[in-house]
């Protein structure tokens, strides 16, 4: 076991630096960006805490990690119950370890960062979970005595899981229910492989079904079974809406049917969930774009993402096409400095106007047009407008719409009881995240919009309380 | 995994499967597709449902193998089984009494047209059903067809069976005769539901026609299926995948069908040359000794 450090020897202690793949490298490649750290330099990095009293850390985590508990198992040595304290509270610690925005978080909220650099606090949680992968020993909790009570989850994002792993440790009899093949949602279909692997995701599943989740893929709750069978026929106490917001938005811009203009869901699915990076071995195809020229519309990390995708497809000119400045992107700084480290070209302060294809039905350029920032909106970022005639076109083959996603009206189509707002989101109380219809609950960005994987595991969380004592008292 | 309880070929490269999926059987409607991938590196294809049995537990799908995909899934016998079924998905058939319905079918087209049709007769419509082949060992169910319809019409490209000539023919015969047509359901290539669209058109008929772009998850995620209809971009799997047929695209649509065609093509011509690859996928030695005509063995 090791010592404390005395807390100027801490301090004295630089961050620790994320090993990453070199970029050159990387960007014909679709293994991982980051490379996780070593044991010594996490026992180093954990050595940095300051062991505050009140924790600002753990208030900053939607979650609420016990940050301040792992990372003395860490400096201990105890990495198995490392990982089972942060298990505790969430369930997909190598998932957020590698996602979740910690500097907006845990890490902007970190003490050390008001003079030096905050407490890694992201990498010590991958650390902990790749520890338990590469052992192949896992921390789980311990799980309550079983109640008897049957409590269905639609959806198996981030919300869901987290839902699911904190109702399962409670007793109660959890089953996942997935429309795809895969479970997982936005962390299988959505994010790629370099910079979340299918295999963690895979891994922290299967902790889950350790833990006595039972997961169902193929079923479309709305289509194959709807909310009212799962009641009536199936014999479910309580249900968990947690679809997610995957409907995706186009911009009903001339040309947008034209062969080589894909949705981001669409690139990025058949990218990772269909594998369409190895032809070779998977069936599923996507539109060439070796030595091509592609464009992603749009500032968010779904762009960066599919554009870094779109990178290691082969693509001789990557460009990001955004209608605001740098400063106004939505996507982490992070994933904008490895997108530029790799080579994407940034068109910012410029918007596509029109779609240009030939008379196969193929896109052969984009028409541009210049645009600067107003004043600020309801939003509260400065407003972009057009600048006239300064439109041009650019060549393109592959033009990748990711200007966001809205809800999916499935399983509200066939359950008219739970009510919607005017954009088709779920209502649901803010506490309790019961939605108008008895034994239904909600969260995630099905209620929110789209959010963050983190943002929605702590709607997962909270729905999980409330189910909790919904099951318990027999109250609603 | 959803095993295959019955597979048989109706015609050359033409295959029936009931497939064991309760769920699906219990709520799917006339219309209604699901969304199929045979092995755990193959793609998804959506296939209409032909047919479902409540107490069976059973869906009925009928493929035509012309993609390495289709080819695939046609070598799976009784006993093998389906990697992944999804669905019912798509919205059904608008059914109602219309009055007289003519229900046309172009090849394997007849087999999504047979439920509609079905349901349309149940509905208490006179129904009128023209189904087409290039030839008469290509026509399908064509005894399911007489037996839900009021009359059925036999089109095939070379005379081998039935009147010599298209559908639209025989639906410009009926226009003709003075037959008074409530709706026209045409399903088949696309060529075929684009020509009876012209035909209707001027007669002010309604006219519906099932599409068949290409689809990945088939629940409105991707939007790979969208399709113009009326000027207006619809998604296939969640708003159709029936659409007023006077509206539709066929040009963009049959654009966007050929997007993949050249990896389609490799593909298919990797397959052919040596399937065992994919077959060792399916893992199911049987196959492997019922056709051994298809390339080297699987190890």
């Amino acid at each position: 076991m090791t010592e404390r450090l005395p807390p100027k020897e801490r301090t004295k202690i630089p961050r620790q630096a994320m090993p990453e793949q070199d970029p050159h490298e990387r960007a014909h490649n679709f293994a991982e960006v980051n490379r996780g750290l070593e044991i010594l330099v996490a026992e180093k990095e954990a050595q940095r805490c300051l062991a505050c009293n009140d924790p600002k850390c753990v208030h900053g985590c939607p979650v609420g990690v016990k940050i301040r508990e792992f990372v003395d198992l860490v400096i201990e040595g105890e990495y198995l119950k490392a990982a089972a304290k942060i298990r505790e509270d969430n369930v997909l610690p190598a998932v957020t370890g590698r996602v979740c925005p910690q500097e907006n978080q845990c890490e902007g909220s970190c003490i050390l960062g008001k003079r030096f650099s905050p407490l890694a606090i992201g990498h010590l949680e991958r650390f902990v979970a790749d520890y338990e992968q590469a052992t192949g020993q896992v921390g789980l909790p311990e799980r309550a005595p079983a109640t008897g009570k049957k409590v269905a989850i639609v959806g198996s994002g981030p919300a869901g899981l987290s839902c699911a792993g904190d109702l399962v440790l409670k007793g109660h009899d959890v089953t996942v229910f997935e429309a795809l093949h895969e479970i997982g949602g936005v962390l299988v279909y959505g994010i790629p492989e370099f910079r979340l692997p299918k295999e963690i995701v895979r891994n922290e599943v299967d902790n889950l079904r350790k833990m006595g989740v039972d997961f169902q893929t193929n079923v479309v709750i709305g289509k194959t079974v709807t909310i009212d069978e799962l009641f009536d026929e199936e014999g479910y106490d309580a249900v968990f809406i947690a679809t997610g917001a995957g409907l995706p938005k186009f911009m009903n811009l001339p040309g947008e049917h034209l062969g080589g203009v894909y949705s981001a869901n669409e690139f990025l699915t058949r990218v990772n969930l269909m594998k369409a990076y190895d032809p070779d071995h998977y069936d599923s195809p996507i539109y060439y774009c070796r030595d091509r020229n592609v464009a992603v519309i749009g500032g968010g990390n779904t762009a960066m993402d599919s554009i870094r995708s779109a990178l290691r497809l082969g693509a001789k000119n990557a460009y990001i096409i955004y209608r605001r400045g740098e400063e106004e992107m939505p996507a982490r700084r992070e994933e904008v400095h490895h997108a530029r480290d790799e080579g994407v070209q940034f068109l910012n302060l410029h918007n596509p106007v029109e779609f240009l294809g030939n008379d196969d039905g193929y896109l052969t350029a984009v028409k541009l047009i210049k645009m600067e920032l107003g004043p600020e909106d309801e939003s509260g970022r400065r407003s972009p407008i057009p600048i006239e005639s300064s439109e041009f076109d650019l060549p393109l083959d592959v033009a990748i719409i990711a200007i966001g996603t809205g809800a999916n009206p499935l399983v509200q189509s066939t359950t008219p009881d739970v009510k919607t707002n005017k954009w088709g989101y779920i209502v649901a109380d803010d506490q309790t995240l019961r939605t108008t219809k008895r034994g239904v609950f909600a969260g995630g960005d099905i209620v929110s919009g789209s959010a963050t994987v983190i943002l929605a595991m702590g709607a997962g969380r909270t729905a999980a309380r409330s189910i909790h004592e919904y099951l318990t008292t027999g109250e609603w | 995994m959803f095993p295959i309880r019955q597979a048989r070929f109706l015609a050359p490269e033409i295959k029936l499967f009931k497939i064991e999926a309760p769920r699906i059987a219990r709520r799917r409607q006339a219309g209604q597709f699901v969304i199929v991938r045979i092995h755990e590196h193959g793609e998804r294809i959506p296939l209409t449902i032909a047919d479902s049995d409540v107490d069976q537990g059973t869906i009925t799908i009928v493929v035509q193998g012309i993609g390495k995909t289709t080819k695939l899934l046609n070598m799976l016998e009784t006993g093998d089984a389906i990697q992944d079924v999804v669905g019912p998905l798509g919205e059904p058939s608008e059914v109602d009494q219309f009055g007289t319905v003519v229900v046309i079918g172009g090849g394997v087209g007849t087999a999504i047209a047979f439920p509609t049709a079905v349901a349309m007769k149940q509905a208490g419509n006179r129904v009128l059903s023209i189904i087409g082949a290039k030839s008469k060992e290509l026509l399908i169910l064509e005894d399911e067809m007489r037996a839900t319809s009021d009359e059925l019409f036999i089109m095939t490209d070379d005379g081998s069976a039935g009147t010599h000539g298209f559908v639209t023919q025989k639906l410009e015969d009926l226009i003709q005769q003075g037959e008074q047509i409530d709706r026209v359901l045409a399903i088949g290539p696309i060529p075929m539901m684009q020509a009876v669209a012209n035909v209707t058109r001027p007669h002010n008929i309604k006219t519906i026609v099932s599409l068949n772009p290409i689809m990945v998850d088939g629940t409105g995620m991707c939007g790979g299926c969208r399709v113009t209809v009326g000027s207006q971009t619809r998604f296939a799997c969640v708003d159709g995948p029936e659409f007023d047929a006077h509206d539709v695209d066929f040009k963009i649509l049959a654009q966007r069908n050929t997007l993949y065609h050249s990896s389609e093509q490799t593909a298919f011509e990797s397959f052919v040359s040596d399937p065992s690859k994919d077959i060792d996928q399916i893992r199911h030695c049987r196959l492997q000794q019922r056709h051994p005509e298809v390339g080297p063995q699987a190890s």
